[in-house]
Parts: C-alpha cells; sequence; structure tokens
C-alpha cells in the first residue's frame, strides 16, 4: 500500500523546499547585469558641471561605482566604511549621486566626508535605470575591461567589504 | 426658426456636460493605454509586491515615463519587456517567460489536471471491478487452478 | 502588571493546553485504570484553556486600549491618536497578537465543541479535543518562546510608533477574526479526521459528526475571504478586488481544498465512500491553513502584508508544520489501507459528479500553491529570481474553473449510485439555451462582445437558471419537506452564479479615467458626471488629510456627495488614499485622489465606473449564507435522538 504515503512524501520534498526558502532573503534580486559591460554613460561631474566623467574613462582599472544620495538614509550609514575605504587607498570609488539636488549632495558630501575620487549627477535616474538601481545604496564593482563582476545591494558593512568586495577587487587587480 | 431658442438650449447643455470634461493625465491616451497594458505584467521593485501599474513610489513613476518614452519611440512591447528583463532580470516578469526552469510552473496545472482525471477514471474503474467481482475464497482459487491445470494437459 | 498576568495566563493556557492534548488521548486508548477520568477531563481542559486565552486577549487589548508604551508590541503598534476602535483592532495587527488570535480562534473551537458534542461517544471527543489541544500546544510554544506580545519595553516609549496606516480601516476590525475563524475552523474538521484515524473507526457517523463543523468553518472564511477582497478594494486604492498576493493565496488554497471537503463529505456521509480521500482532504485542509500561517508568518514570500520577517520565527513554525502536517501523513499513511471502501455506485452518479468536483478543487488548489511556491522552489535550487503573479494566475486558472462551473448546474440533478444521463439532459435543456442565448446576446446589451463576457454570461446564466429550475421542480413535488440542506446548496450554488456576474462584468465593462482637475470642473464616467467641488485640508485624529468634495450626477440630477482622501499620517511617509464609492446594485462610482499638480489647486484624479462590482462580495455572501443554511439541518440536530437509541455506537 504504498500510495498512501504519497502525501507524506509529498509532503516531505514540501517541508525541504520550505526549509532552503528560509535561508534565502526574498528581497535580494540578482542583477542581470553581472559579467555585462557596465552600461555607458557620460554625465557632469557633481563639483564641476563643465567636466563630464564617461565609464571608458576608468579602462583599465578597477574600480567601484557607488550610487548614492543625499535623501538616502541607509547612505548615512554606509558613509563611514566608504570614507574608510578612501583612506587605505585600495580601490577608487567613483559616486553616482542619484535623482539629488547638486547642492542637497555637495552639502552632503561636505558635512560627512567624501570618499570619491568623483561624483556624477544622475539628476533624473535615467543612469540608475540603466544599471538596474531599485535601493540606494548600491556598488558595483567593474574590472580593469569595463565588465560589472559584482553587486552589492544596500550599505556596505566593514564584513561585506572585507569579505567578498575587498578580495574580489584584489583579484581583479592582477 | 422658432424653434433654434431651444435647440441652441439643447446644444448648450450638453456641450456643457461633455465638453467641460476634465482633461486626461497623460497627454496621449492610446500610449497611455499601452503603457499600463505592459506595465501591469511588471513587478515594481521597491513595492516588491505591486505591479508597476499600480505602484506610486518614486521609481515606479521613472520606469513607467521610461515605458511612455520607449512606446512613443515605435518600440514593441517585446522591445520595452526586454528591456526591463535586461536590468532587473526575470524578477520583474509577473508572466515568467517559458524555459527549462519554468516548464514545471506552466505544465505544473495541466500536468495535475490530467494526472487528476486519470486517477479518478482508474479508481472508478478498479473500484467498480472489485464490487462486481467478489473475492475468491482459498478454496474457490485452489478448484480454479487446479481447473486450469487440467485443461493445459 | 496586566501584561505579567496576560503572560502567565498564556503559560498556564499552555499548561492546560498539555493536560488536554495528553490525558484525554492517552485516556481513550483504555490501556490505564484512569482511563474514564482522563476522557472526562477532556471537556473542562478545553474550557479552561479557552477562558485563560480570553484572558490574556483581554489583558493585551487592556494594554492598547491604555496606551501602556512599556509594552514593546503595544508601542509598536499604537499611538496615542489611534482612534479606540482602532486601538482594540490593533491587537491583531501585528505578528504577535495575530498568532494570539489565532490560538485564541483555536481554542474557542474547541471550547464550542467541547460544549456541542453531548451527543459523541466520549472517546471520540477525548481524542478530537485532544488533537487540538496538541495543535494549540504547539502554537503557544511558538508565541511564548519566540513571539510573546506582552514583553516589555525598559524603558517606556512616551509616544507609540502607531498602527500600519494600510490597516487603519473599519476592515481591519472585522476581516482578520473572520478570516482566522475560517482558517482555524478547518482545525475541527481536521481533529475528526485524527481521532478517526487513531480510532479505526472511519465511517458514515464520522463523517455526519464532522460535516456541520467543516461547514461553519468555510462560512466564516468566505465571508473572511470576501471582506479582504473588499477592504483591498476600499483601502489600496486601485480598483482592483483581488491580486493574486501571496496572503490571499494564502487563505484562498484552505478555502478551495475545504471546498472540495465539504462536497468529498456528503459522498461519505450518504454512501459511506470515499472515507480515505474526505480524511486526506480534512488533513489538507487543516495543512494549507497551516502552510499560509506559515507563509505569512516567516516572510519566506514577501508582500504587502508579511510585516514580520524573523528566520527563528520561521524556523520554529516549519518545524511545527512539519510535526503536525507530517505526523497526520504518517498516521493516514497507517492506517488507511485498513479501511473499507463503502457502496458501489455507477460510473454516471452523483458520486462521480462529486468526486470530479474534488478534482477539479484540489488541482485549482495546487495550481495556486505551486504559483505562490514557485519562486522560492527556484530561489532554494539557486537557479535566480522570478516573480508569478496575476497574470500568470489569471491564465491557469480560469481553465481550470471554467469545466467546474458548468459542473455545478448537473452534478445536483444527478441521482446518487445511478443516474440517468437522458433524463438529466432533459431537464438541462432550457437552462442550455437560456445560457447559449445569455452568452450571444447580453455581452451586445452591455457593450461590446468578447469570448470572456460571453463565457461569463453563459455560465452564469446556466448556474443560475439550472438552479432556479430544480428548486421549482422540487416545489412542484411538494417544497414543505425539502431540507435546509437542500436550500443551502442551491443558494451557495446561485451566489456563484451572481459572484461570477460581477466578476465578468467588472472585467468586461469598467471605465477608467486619470484626469487632472481643478475646482469646478467636471469628469464623466459610465454616464455619469462628478464635478469637483472644493478640495480642502481636514484634520484627522492622526494624520491630516486633503478631501475632494465631489458631486455625483446623471443627467443633471444631483446623486449625492463623495469625499475621498488623500490622508498623511504623521506615523508613515507614504500618504494613503481613502477612494470615495457610491455603491449602487448595479455599478459603484468610485474617485480617489491623487496627487496635486501644481499650486493653482489642480488635482490628478482617477475615476472608475465599476458595473456589478458587488455582485462579487454579494455573491460571495450567497454562498456564506447556503452554507449557513446548510448548517440548519434537522438532521445534524437529530443526532441526539439517534446516539440514545444506539446506546451501543457510543461504548464501541
Amino acid at each position: 500500500m504504498k500510495r498512501f504515503l504519497l502525501p507524506l512524501a509529498a509532503f516531505a520534498v514540501l517541508v525541504g523546499f520550505l526549509a532552503m526558502g528560509l535561508m534565502h532573503d526574498p528581497r535580494e534580486v540578482p542583477s542581470p547585469l553581472i559579467g555585462k559591460p557596465a552600461p555607458a554613460f557620460t554625465l557632469p561631474q557633481l563639483h564641476d558641471a563643465t567636466k563630464n566623467f564617461s565609464v571608458v574613462d576608468m579602462k583599465g582599472r578597477v574600480w567601484l561605482l557607488n550610487v548614492w544620495a543625499s535623501w538616502c538614509v541607509s547612505c548615512r550609514e554606509e558613509h563611514p566604511v566608504l570614507v574608510e575605504l578612501a583612506k587605505t587607498g585600495s580601490v577608487p570609488v567613483i559616486g553616482l549621486d542619484y535623482k539629488d539636488q547638486v547642492a542637497d549632495g555637495k552639502q552632503w558630501l561636505e558635512k560627512l566626508g567624501n570618499p570619491y575620487i568623483l561624483s556624477v549627477v544622475d539628476s533624473d535616474g535615467r543612469v540608475g535605470i540603466d544599471y538596474g538601481v531599485y535601493g540606494v545604496p548600491e556598488t558595483y564593482v567593474i574590472d580593469k575591461q569595463g565588465i560589472i563582476r559584482m553587486k552589492h545591494t544596500g550599505p556596505i558593512t566593514p564584513a561585506s567589504l572585507a569579505q567578498t568586495i575587498l578580495p574580489l577587487v584584489k583579484e581583479l587587480s592582477q | 426658426m422658432k424653434r433654434w431658442p431651444g435647440y441652441l438650449f439643447i446644444v448648450l447643455a450638453t456641450s456643457m456636460v461633455f465638453a467641460a470634461d476634465a482633461p486626461p493625465l497623460a497627454a496621449d491616451e492610446i500610449v497611455e493605454k499601452r503603457m499600463v497594458a505592459i506595465s501591469e505584467e511588471l513587478r515594481c521593485l521597491v513595492c516588491q509586491n505591486e505591479s508597476l501599474a499600480a505602484s506610486r513610489a518614486d521609481l515606479a513613476n521613472d520606469l513607467r515615463r521610461e515605458i511612455r518614452k520607449m512606446i512613443v519611440q515605435g518600440k514593441t512591447d517585446r522591445e520595452i519587456l526586454d528591456f526591463m528583463v535586461a536590468r532587473y532580470g526575470d524578477f520583474v516578469l509577473y508572466r515568467p517567460p517559458v524555459k527549462s526552469t519554468t516548464w514545471l510552473l506552466w505544465g505544473g496545472p495541466f500536468i495535475l489536471l490530467v494526472v487528476g482525471l486519470g486517477t479518478l477514471v482508474f479508481f472508478l474503474r478498479r473500484r467498480n471491478r472489485n464490487m462486481s467481482m467478489p473475492a475468491l475464497s482459498e478454496e474457490q482459487r485452489r478448484r480454479a487452478a487446479a481447473l486450469l491445470d487440467q485443461s493445459d494437459t | 502588571m496586566t501584561p505579567e498576568l496576560g503572560h502567565f495566563a498564556l503559560i498556564l493556557a499552555l499548561m492546560a493546553a498539555l493536560l488536554q492534548g495528553l490525558l484525554p488521548l492517552i485516556g481513550a486508548q483504555r490501556i490505564s485504570s484512569y482511563s474514564a477520568q482522563w476522557i472526562a477531563l477532556a471537556r473542562p481542559a478545553a474550557q479552561t484553556h479557552f477562558l485563560l486565552l480570553v484572558f490574556a486577549f483581554a489583558c493585551l487589548a487592556q494594554s492598547f486600549l491604555t496606551n501602556d508604551f512599556s509594552v514593546a508590541y503595544v508601542a509598536q503598534n499604537s499611538n496615542t491618536k489611534l482612534p479606540a476602535m482602532y486601538q482594540f483592532a490593533a491587537v491583531w495587527g501585528g505578528h504577535e497578537g495575530s498568532l494570539l488570535l489565532w490560538v485564541l480562534m483555536l481554542s474557542g473551537w474547541g471550547a464550542a465543541v467541547s460544549l456541542a458534542s453531548r451527543q459523541l461517544p466520549e472517546a471520540m471527543v477525548a481524542r478530537v479535543l485532544a488533537v487540538l489541544g496538541l495543535v494549540s500546544i504547539g502554537m503557544l510554544a511558538f508565541i511564548l518562546f519566540t513571539s510573546n506580545p506582552f514583553e516589555r519595553l525598559l524603558p517606556a516609549l512616551a509616544e507609540g510608533r502607531d498602527l500600519n496606516p494600510l490597516l487603519q480601516d473599519p476592515g481591519l476590525v472585522f476581516h482578520p477574526p473572520m478570516l482566522y475563524m475560517g482558517y482555524v475552523g478547518f482545525s475541527v474538521a481536521f481533529a475528526f479526521a485524527i481521532a478517526a484515524l487513531i480510532s479505526g473507526r472511519l465511517d458514515a457517523a464520522w463523517a455526519r459528526w464532522s460535516r456541520p463543523w467543516t461547514t461553519a468553518a468555510w462560512v466564516f472564511l468566505t465571508i473572511g475571504i470576501a471582506m479582504g477582497s473588499w477592504w483591498a478594494y476600499n483601502e489600496l486604492g486601485w480598483g482592483g478586488w483581488w491580486f493574486w498576493d501571496p496572503v490571499e493565496n494564502a487563505s484562498f488554497m484552505p478555502w478551495l481544498a475545504g471546498t472540495a471537503l465539504i462536497h468529498s463529505l456528503a459522498i461519505t456521509e450518504k454512501r459511506g465512500a470515499f472515507k480515505n480521500w474526505t480524511v486526506l482532504l480534512a488533513i489538507a485542509a487543516f495543512s494549507l491553513s497551516l502552510l499560509g500561517t506559515f507563509l505569512v508568518r516567516s516572510g519566506v514570500l514577501t508582500s504587502v502584508h508579511a510585516f514580520a520577517s524573523d528566520p527563528s520565527r520561521g524556523v520554529f513554525i516549519l518545524i511545527l508544520l512539519a510535526v503536525v502536517i507530517g505526523s497526520s501523513l504518517t498516521l493516514f499513511a497507517w492506517r488507511a489501507p485498513k479501511v473499507g471502501v463503502g457502496g458501489a455506485f455507477a460510473l454516471v452518479s452523483r458520486e462521480t459528479m462529486l468526486l470530479i468536483n474534488n478534482v477539479l478543487l484540489v488541482v485549482a488548489a495546487g495550481s495556486v500553491l505551486l504559483g505562490t511556491l514557485y519562486p522560492l522552489l527556484i530561489d532554494a535550487l539557486g537557479l535566480g529570481k522570478l516573480s508569478v503573479g496575476p497574470p500568470y494566475f489569471n491564465t491557469v486558472f480560469v481553465p481550470v474553473m471554467v469545466p467546474l462551473l458548468l459542473l455545478i448546474a448537473v452534478g445536483p440533478l444527478a441521482r446518487w449510485k445511478h443516474a440517468d444521463l437522458r433524463d438529466m439532459a432533459r431537464r438541462l435543456r432550457v437552462s442550455f439555451i437560456l445560457a447559449l442565448l445569455a452568452g450571444a446576446i447580453f455581452p451586445h446589451l452591455m457593450g461590446i462582445w468578447t469570448p470572456m463576457t460571453a463565457l461569463g454570461s453563459l455560465l452564469a446564466v446556466w448556474i443560475a437558471s439550472s438552479t432556479v429550475f430544480q428548486i421549482a421542480e422540487r416545489l412542484k413535488i411538494g417544497g414543505g419537506n425539502a431540507s435546509a440542506s437542500f436550500w443551502g446548496m442551491h443558494l451557495a450554488h446561485f451566489g456563484i452564479a451572481v459572484f461570477v456576474i460581477g466578476v465578468t462584468l467588472v472585467g468586461g465593462y469598467q471605465e477608467e479615467k486619470d484626469v487632472r482637475m481643478q475646482t469646478g470642473a467636471t469628469v464623466s464616467v459610465g454616464g455619469y458626471q462628478l464635478r469637483l467641488l472644493d478640495i480642502g485640508a481636514a484634520p484627522g485624529p492622526n494624520y491630516h488629510a486633503d478631501v475632494g468634495t465631489f458631486e455625483l450626477s446623471r443627467n443633471g440630477h444631483v446623486l449625492k456627495t463623495l469625499y475621498p482622501e488623500k490622508r498623511h499620517y504623521f506615523s508613515s511617509q507614504m500618504p494613503m488614499t481613502e477612494a470615495a464609492i457610491d455603491t449602487g446594485f448595479t455599478r459603484d462610482i468610485y474617485v480617489s485622489l491623487g496627487e496635486p499638480l501644481d499650486n493653482q489647486g489642480a488635482w490628478s484624479v482617477r475615476v472608475y465606473f465599476k458595473p456589478f462590482i458587488d455582485w462579487i462580495w454579494g455573491g460571495c455572501l450567497l454562498m456564506a449564507a447556503g452554507g449557513f443554511l446548510a448548517l440548519l439541518d434537522r438532521r445534524y440536530r437529530l443526532r441526539v435522538k439517534a446516539a440514545v437509541t444506539l446506546p451501543g455506537s457510543v461504548s464501541a
């Protein structure tokens, strides 16, 4: 009478999946851009609107693109980590000031310190859409060929920096 | 000619009702209709479980604006959906694309239906057969076997 | 002090549940000399258990009503400015409190069984109450160890964080209690099934005992789901009535399984057949309720509703789920092979019709389950993230429902054991013609003909006319002796026809306009005119609002004034839309305020004309009323006499 065991077996499989599901964060959406060239853009710089910045300018270097905004609450949490990172000089960080007022952005960096070698202004969020930004702050690791290697959604913590981002940067730099 | 004033009044009255209708928000209602239809198929990322059409989140507004732009540029629905998938992945599609990882999802209900009805027919037939044929006793079975043996020789 | 008393009452309730869950169960096995006393313990333990939880619940309510922000849960979900009605409803507005409501309902059903089971064999009652007690032990442990609503927050906050504004709606007061009553109510059918499996006495009497309890739970669940849908329609401001949200699905799956169970209980009661299947459905209906609780409370599927996301809670409730359902299915696998097959019947018979109904409902529930869990499954296998939303569910659900709806008109015509196809066809002839005519003509009267509106009209008329003819036939041969369940069944089926009309017409013929309006502007929709008289600020108890004043008129006759609001709650960033709705028998006019567009007082306004939308909920209420009528059937009350005249069955 094996057929009477079928419901139990089906349920056991279900419980297995539910248990695995508990270990995943449903809010984290993987980016389809990983392994693809970083979308090209040319945007004015935050501190000098007459100068532009393009992705190609970073060709040959491993760098981080950090999406931030003065209105973003979790960016405030992340910022000291970036400031510390900038002090070590281990990797250049470009800021993408996302849907922000230029004056607000400048003031924010003045007050909290500027870890970016430069920031660009994405005032209408169009570049953000190309990068699939959905929750600021977000950080992209881009390699020498301009390929996106990793995306970190949410504030960078000292732990995520030390355990995932910096080792990857080191590996890509070689 | 005497009817003129009355006729005029009717024209005025109807035009007062209809001509004063508030202007639609959308610059182009056909574009807007298509935009809504497309964005109902898309998931708003920030809200996690609202369609892009329903959401009032900032990002949703921006994405709807992009969709409008693409419609005006003459892009097809497919191209617009591809644009979204290229940036946010399959996660944005409320109607998952049919591919190897979703065969079970799309085929599942159909398989369930076929298996369910098939099992039902199987059980009903077996049940009826069992009921119409009373089980043989041990004694009867032995006699049946003996008879079969005889016919073999 | 009150929170500590409440906490203590919860601990005592756990003790009572332990007594209720263990001793009567052992007693019913008659292995000890104290068996009779242990069996007799079941009723008082169940009642004490319930009273203790009522007390704990009252303590929590007291903390809310007195703004005791030294209780963490109160501080998170209430506020001094919150109106008293919502302060009370906020008791179940968050994770901890909704679990307390869950377990309160569970013990309430147990207490109800203990009071309304005088005619049942004592051992059966003992086992049923014990199973309920065992489930309650798990839930109470879950509350006490991971989600204690009485946890203190020291130092206390001066002001609470307020209830989620989305929940500040009269819907919150009635919808969750109704829904939980239904959801948890399937525990009784489950307990009867388990008790029968333990005793090995799986017979028609068992089906007759569990049937009214199942129907009662189903009635509550039907009302609860309908109210939830109505609440979403009112509160979310998108004018939709069903979103296939995981949380909605969590309550819809038990409903589908419960509906199947009600029908299969009919076969088992009348014909003693398919007992195994019925037992399995009873286990499935409650398992889906538990699964729903897991999905909502563990946060594995994010949705608008899942406020709680805590892995330790998820693990605990998953273990609970595994233990309760796993042990029931094991028991099933052990006992089911020994159960007899029951009465014979032909392939064309009422029995077969009901079984097809069961297959279709179970396939529907399975499809919803598949769609709800599929993203989780793919993610768990590391195959990426995807979303399964309304487009998927609408695509797969409708094809399964259509044959079911067609069957509704046919099934009740079929006789038990052996039905005469030719006789059935003759009795359906007129309905068939009417349905075809409705599909061909009715959509043209409403506007444009589309396949979907034609199909919907056809199905609704097919069901409604067949139901009416069957009632007429019955009245002709003397309707006076028609049983309450006869009327209940037909009323519920008629409710489905009403529901289908609502869904079809609102889907096919609703009108929507997004417009820019200034004072004095008019917008017309569905033959009605709305004039914006004024938009002004108005203070609320815990929000400030912009209130629009709209005059609704038709052909120059003013019908009503509508006041949609845009609320900004002090506690929340997100503005809330309070739509204003003029409800009518054949249509709703729905107005919601968007955003201010400039400084000159122009607003974006969304208006809808929704034909027959209230028939959706009206249909649900008719279904529930049908279930209620069936509950009144005399045969459920005659059991008392039967039990007295058959003393042999009591001791068996």
